[in-house]
């Protein structure tokens, strides 16, 4: 086994824990390359198909190429596609920075969908790597009746024992991907010819490397143009995925703060 | 703006699974200095955070602060202690590795097991002035426990000791002296300093003394994880799932291989069966799978085994015991006893156990055991645990990730970490507690009386009418032949829990013993109706730990207006007049469950079509299945 069939047999044994343990269970799906990555694995994982409905938290404010990949997909795949819609900015914590602020509509959207539809488990596909307070997580991480993430007070998690929920109201955000890193999911994207939007691939000399609201995030100067030319690129790049970000550097801790909320 | 490797080179570039290494050691010692240190010596940080770290130490009156990029939570920084482990990709010459940060502070080993637990080997990072301390010991016992067995000592600060040949190698054979102790051999022991790079990256010059590697030298020595492919086949089954008429067993092997056409055995069950196919989607297709792959294969006959089931191979069997000596670190915060009853969590399977004996109990200050009652908070110990059935298991080795289990406890936390080391006889003097299981099975019972067993746990205001409903209920359905019997509070507190009073603490154990009885009544086939105030969400949950899957919440509901003008017992009466206090409604909370299985609204509704929903709802859920019926 190399590394990716490594990689590739974990979440496939994450996925079946959360499958197993978590109902009503479903999957986020960002429409970017990990959360793709992630409904590949799922196929994987219950032989061709997603046993489990995958929600879309729509902010409105995507890429309109990100809508089109949505709408092609979710029927390719078959998917059982839930969408969820965000409150207004105006709404939201106003002491947070602009981009922040904006991001926590995302928050709130989906703490109305994990209410809606009762959920216990919600599967999304942040890494580690990504940025320090997701190097912290539990692959298994509880969350209480307000949604909140106690970094504090973690449960511990060993030899692939995880967390089940044992209070009313409580659910578990499972992380299939949480020790993937960038260039791993660009790998193995090639490897198994995983589809995405185009993007993330350059034209004019810029790209995405990271892919969310079409007001707070920024393209890179790249001239990756392939999935070849994007491998190389990370292999060499000495700047972080999630530069492109607004909201991860409006301050120290307003990335902390929206995670610490309920934030991916 | 980039080298353009062609693909056929990138793909050959790092294949190999990356080598986790858990950094560990006393508070202060340098475990973070010594990460980010090495990070930014071996070229692993991105751009701009070697400015963000000088930044944020100058912004808190701060020299440098090497540590800062691992503690990268805000609340560290401010308290400036690790409170949670970090894992961070690390690349050495093509080599790859996961660094594992663990917190140094006592009440945060739980984080330091979560970080270290699937480690391959281990820097202890030790002050070369101040030596071993309490957490250097603690530490060293758990990579002992957890198998690590590849142990880099870094004797870090030796600047303190103004790099003095002779006051190093005495800290150093200190240090040897003491995990000798346990079994862990040193592979190396590296004087360094971790704040100004000497011996990390590149060889100091101030110890020219010294002729053994770098710690990056030494990183790049640590042996492969050895393949687990060719032991004895172990399959753990994980879920069984039916897809368009085809049953699948899946589960991830942890030991061995298995092949198409071979024949396997599942469980204590002990039925045979081949292996018909290896089922996957969008890979090539398998004849055969190895150890740490995720399969789902398909059985021939079809049998349907459980999860948790082990299918082996006939002439490899594990062992097979009910009593099992073990390891044990333990993470809750109060003493462990004999008698405490936890699950055991193996792989997928889950045993109820008992804890049988506590064998011995290690000291941490010089790493003695001795005998004793209890294990303290976060100790470690040697135990017997006691099961009611047979348990199959493989004694824990390190390089193998079977053969050890957590135990949880009745809220489902991990409450302790257990390597298995054999079956144990039972001794003379072990507190005998042996729980036996019944040869009559829950399906026997079932078809003799002609539906299952359950309890119907009704919560509500009093006087939301629970025991009325609870009653009319019971009469309704022995009219139809079910065997059913009703546990009302008030009867319960008249005898069996006579000796509680209505405080929280009391209520919660009243609420215990009333699960306990249903849960005997239940497993003797019988259908129970529980008619309890029940308050307070965590009592509820409770009860649902003690009864399991076949626990049904009913919320009686009414309004408190409704049930105070009822008011049956007189009891709100005396409440607002302050004759009785702590009344659930008046001066005591009560949560209304979130999901409960029946809600029935008795403000408005007739008592009588309450009993019918109430009825009915109880003769769906504990009939009979097709499969059942069918075979009676």
């Amino acid at each position: 086994m190399d590394h990716l069939d490594q990689l590739e047999a974990q979440s496939v044994f994450i996925l079946r824990e959360a499958y197993r343990k978590l109902k009503p269970l479903a999957m986020l799906w960002s429409l970017g390359k990990d959360s793709n990555v992630m409904v590949w694995l799922a196929k994987k994982a219950f032989l061709g198909r997603v046993p489990f409905p995958v929600m879309h938290v729509d902010t409105g404010k995507k890429f309109p190429e990100m809508y089109a990949f949505r709408d092609e997909y979710s029927k390719k795949w078959e998917l059982d596609l839930l969408l969820g819609t965000c409150p207004p900015v105006e709404e939201m914590d106003p002491s947070l920075p602009p981009a922040a602020r904006s991001a926590a509509r995302k928050t709130a959207g989906l703490a109305a969908m994990i209410e809606t539809h009762k959920l216990q488990g919600v599967i999304a596909g942040i890494r580690r790597d990504e940025q320090g307070t997701r190097a912290k997580e539990r692959v298994f991480s509880p969350r209480g009746a307000s949604h909140k993430w106690d970094i504090r007070n973690q449960p511990p998690e060993f030899w692939d024992q995880y967390a089940t929920p044992h209070e009313e109201g409580m659910h578990i955000r499972v992380h299939p991907l949480l020790s993937w890193r960038e260039i791993d999911i660009w790998r193995y994207i090639e490897r198994e010819g995983i589809p995405l939007v185009d993007l993330y691939f350059a034209k004019n000399g810029k790209r995405y490397r990271s892919l969310g609201d079409q007001d707070i995030t920024s393209p890179v100067e790249s001239n990756a143009s392939t999935l070849a030319e994007v491998i190389a690129e990370l292999e060499t790049t000495r700047t972080s995925e999630r530069s492109g970000r607004a909201m991860d550097h409006e301050s120290e801790d307003a990335f902390e703060r929206l995670r610490v909320a309920g934030y991916l | 703006m980039t080298a353009s490797l062609p693909s056929s080179l990138t793909s050959f570039v790092h294949q190999e699974p990356a080598t986790p290494i858990v950094i560990v050691g006393h508070v202060d010692h340098g475990k973070s200095t010594l990460i980010g240190r090495l990070l930014h010596d071996t070229d692993n940080l991105p751009d701009g955070k070697v400015a963000q770290i000088i930044a944020s130490s100058k912004k808190r009156g701060l020299k440098t602060e090497w540590s800062f990029l691992l503690d990268s939570l805000q609340i560290e920084r401010d308290q400036g202690v690790t409170v949670d482990s970090t894992r961070i990709p690390f690349l050495l010459d093509k080599r790859e590795f996961v660094i594992v940060d663990a917190p140094g502070h006592r009440q945060f080993l739980r984080n330091m097991i979560t970080g270290a637990a699937d480690a391959e080997a281990a820097v202890l990072v030790v002050d070369a002035a101040e030596g071993a301390r309490e957490q250097t010991r603690r530490h060293a016992m758990l990579l002992h426990l957890i198998g690590i067995r590849h142990v880099i000592v870094l004797l870090n600060k030796v600047d303190l000791l103004a790099f003095d040949q002779a006051k190093i190698e005495a800290a150093e054979k200190s240090v040897a002296e003491l995990l000798k102790k346990l079994d862990l051999e040193v592979a190396l022991s590296i004087p360094a300093s971790a704040r100004d790079g000497d011996n990390i990256a590149s060889r100091s010059d101030q110890m020219p003394w010294y002729k053994g590697p770098t710690l990056t030298e030494a990183l790049a020595q640590v042996p492969l994880p050895a393949s687990r492919a060719d032991l004895p086949l172990r399959l753990p089954v994980q879920d069984v799932y039916r897809f368009e008429d085809k049953r699948y067993v899946a589960g991830r092997i942890e030991r061995g291989r298995l092949r198409v056409g071979d024949t396997v055995i599942i469980g204590t069950q002990k039925t045979p069966a081949k292996i018909a196919s290896i089922a996957s989607w969008h890979t090539a297709p398998q004849v055969s799978a190895a150890a740490g792959q995720s399969v789902a294969v398909t059985l021939e006959p079809d049998v349907i085994p459980d999860r948790g089931d082990l299918l082996h191979k006939q002439d490899t069997p594990p062992v097979a015991a009910s009593r099992i000596r073990t390891r044990l670190f333990w993470l809750r915060q109060e003493p462990l006893r004999v008698g405490e009853s936890f699950h055991l969590r193996l792989a997928t399977a889950e045993h109820a156990v008992t804890v049988a004996a506590i064998n011995s109990v290690v000291n941490l200050d010089d790493l003695t055991e001795y005998a004793g009652e209890e294990v303290p908070a976060e100790g470690f110990a040697e135990i017997t645990l006691a099961a009611a059935e047979t348990i199959l298991f493989d004694a824990f080795a390190p390089g193998t990730a079977d053969g050890r289990g957590v135990l949880v406890d009745r809220q489902q936390r991990i409450v302790g970490g257990a390597p298995l080391l054999g079956p144990a006889a039972i001794a003379e003097g072990d507190k005998l507690i042996h729980p036996t299981g019944s040869t009559v099975t829950e399906q026997d019972r079932a078809r003799a009386r002609g539906h299952r067993g359950g309890v119907f746990w009704l919560t509500g205001l009093s006087g939301s009418g629970k025991s009325t409903l609870a009653r009319t209920t019971e009469t309704a359905l022995f009219a139809e032949g079910v065997d059913v019997t009703v546990l009302d509070g008030d009867t319960l507190r008249a005898g069996l829990c006579k000796d509680l009073g209505f405080s929280e603490a009391d209520r919660t154990e009243n609420v215990r013993r009333a699960a306990e009885v249903a849960r005997i009544l239940r497993d003797a086939g019988q259908v129970v109706l529980v008619a309890l105030i029940s308050p307070l969400q965590s009592d509820r949950a409770l009860a649902r730990q003690i009864l399991g899957e076949e626990f049904a919440e009913v919320f009686v509901d009414a309004d408190l207006a409704t049930c105070e003008q009822r008011d049956p017992k007189g009891l709100y009466a005396a409440a607002r007049s302050g004759k009785i206090s702590a009344f659930t409604g008046i001066d005591s909370p009560y949560e209304a469950p979130v999901r409960p299985a029946l809600h029935l609204k008795t403000s408005a509704g007739s008592v009588e079509s309450e009993t019918k929903t109430l009825a009915s709802f109880i003769k769906e859920t504990v009939k009979l299945s097709g499969a059942l019926k069918a075979r009676s």
